[in-house]
């Protein structure tokens, strides 16, 4: 039985910091920053967004776009590293605020950046086993770089939703292959009671990011039995510009089938959210019968693979909400340093 | 503080926007309540709330009420719905020089606060501006 996306939706919140404004605070070189991570500015959560407000209006617009009766979803599972409480579900928050309660199996997914197609991979797996007729998978987080860090450069907000399901008139993309490669690799980790995350610097690249993007893609194409030149589009995990873009050059991809889904240069880095949101910016303009290859990265350390074939059900379901890159797009309002650290929370307000 | 139990009560109409439409008259209430005020009919049909309209009116509020001091200056107006049915709530992701009188706006999910910072994080409805 096949199975596969019959809705999606992301949620990019309006607010940005530019590289230069973080550069002019703590006396870095701005142009080098912007080059070497090949990002420009990223997006900034208000005090009152986070993971959960992201993941209803990403699964608000999926569900713009499946138009079934919520009541049928099974499953949601959200994928973050910032879920706002330490104890207590996001799922369920979101569950209720689109009517897809009280019978539904709901779990908080943590794995650093892979969480959100963890979610994804467990969503359609319920589905395609008859456990649930509807699934949703969200991947969203709102998470911070200590100040001054490189991290503080790319760290941004946003998410998106897929609902899964197993009729065929319905599915827009259908997922026809999936893989995960995983090893244990400590690139990058927070302990509990810390604030911030930390990271193995350099380390971060080669043995992490890229030894694992590049095998779980590898992989994924040769289960599938196809090459880059059978992918229409191709999307992978961003914690800047550079890395997907190095990735996807190395695997032998063109910029023009990995560049509708590279978000980061504007957008900055999503975690948990960033290869959903390519993935959603590319289902935004896919045609029928295109071939997507998505591969996310979660440093501890793991990737997904996935195999997507968009249907004829794509070009009704596009229009009906906002598109991911019109998002990006619609009148971004930039910070300065000063108030950027009063939304995210490094500097507060003394009471009387 | 609200507390946990009387939150939990308006989840419908805080996430869902939940409403009650008077089944004599068409008139909706939201919240909802027991008796039309116009027909004074007591049966209502469950209805949900238009989520865009217009702000009719709105203030800046500078100096902000203990436990939303971090969030000043912030506006807070009156939206005219598309059912017509009227509403206060915050307006947020917004320039505040730049807001009018017939501005479009949206709903959407946000944080309303939180109650210390121990306490539990209140979700629900705030306007946005529509291009
Ligand atoms: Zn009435």
């Amino acid at each position: 039985m096949d199975v596969g996306i019959v809705g999606w939706g992301a949620y990019v919140p309006r607010h940005r910091i530019k590289v230069e404004e973080i550069a002019k605070v703590w006396g870095s070189d701005a142009e080098a920053y912007k080059k070497g991570l090949m990002l420009r500015e990223k997006s900034v959560p208000t005090p009152d967004q986070d993971t959960i407000t992201i993941s209803v209006e990403a699964a608000r617009n999926a569900l713009r776009r499946a138009k079934i009766d919520p009541q049928k979803i099974g499953a949601l599972y959200i994928g973050s590293e910032s879920h706002p409480y330490a104890v207590k579900p996001s799922g369920t928050v979101v569950a209720e605020a689109i009517g897809a309660f009280p019978s539904i199996h709901v779990a908080d997914f943590e794995f650093a950046c892979k969480a959100g197609s963890e979610g994804m991979f467990v969503a359609l797996s319920l589905v395609k086993a008859g456990q649930v007729e509807y699934a949703m998978g969200i991947g969203a987080d709102t998470s911070q770089g200590a100040p001054g860090d490189a991290l503080e450069f790319s760290a941004a907000a946003g998410g998106a939703a897929f609902l899964f399901g197993g009729k065929p008139e319905e599915i827009a993309a259908v997922c026809e292959h999936t893989y995960s490669f995983t090893t244990d690799t400590p690139d990058f980790w927070r302990r509990e009671y810390q604030f911030y995350p930390r990271h193995a610097g350099r380390f971060t690249g080669e043995p992490a990011y890229f030894k694992h993007v590049l095998s779980c893609a590898k992989r994924t194409m040769e289960i599938a039995n196809l090459t880059p030149k059978d992918f229409q589009w191709a999307v992978f995990h961003q914690p800047n510009g550079k890395f997907p873009a190095r990735a996807a050059t190395e695997l032998g991809f063109q910029k023009s089938q990995w560049e509708q889904g590279w978000l980061a240069p504007t957008l900055g880095n999503t975690y948990s959210g960033a290869s959903p949101m390519g993935l959603s910016a590319i289902l935004d303009v896919a045609k029928p019968g295109d071939r997507i290859l998505m591969v996310s990265y979660g440093s501890g350390a793991g990737s997904d693979g996935f195999v997507w074939r968009v249907t004829d059900q794509v070009t009704k379901l596009q229009p009906l909400a906002r598109h991911t890159r019109a998002q990006l797009e619609d009148r971004p309002i930039y910070l300065d340093y000063g108030t950027y650290a009063k939304f995210r929370g490094k500097i507060h307000k003394v009471t009387e | 503080m609200l507390g946990p139990a009387r939150y939990w009560r308006e989840v419908p109409q805080r996430y869902r926007y939940e409403a009650a439409k008077c089944a004599k008259c068409g008139k909706v209430f939201f919240p909802p309540r027991l008796v039309c005020n116009k027909c004074h009919s007591k049966e209502f049909t469950q209805t949900t709330l238009a989520q865009t309209g217009s702000i009719e009116t709105f203030t800046v509020i500078r100096v902000a009420p203990t436990g939303f001091g971090d969030e000043a200056p912030y506006a807070v107006g009156i939206i005219k719905l598309d059912d017509g049915v009227r509403i206060t709530a915050q307006i947020t992701d917004c320039e505040l020089d730049k807001l009018d009188i017939g501005q479009k706006v949206r709903l959407e999910f946000r944080r309303l606060g939180k109650e210390g910072e121990s306490g539990i994080l209140r979700y629900g409805y705030k306007f946005v501006p529509v291009a």
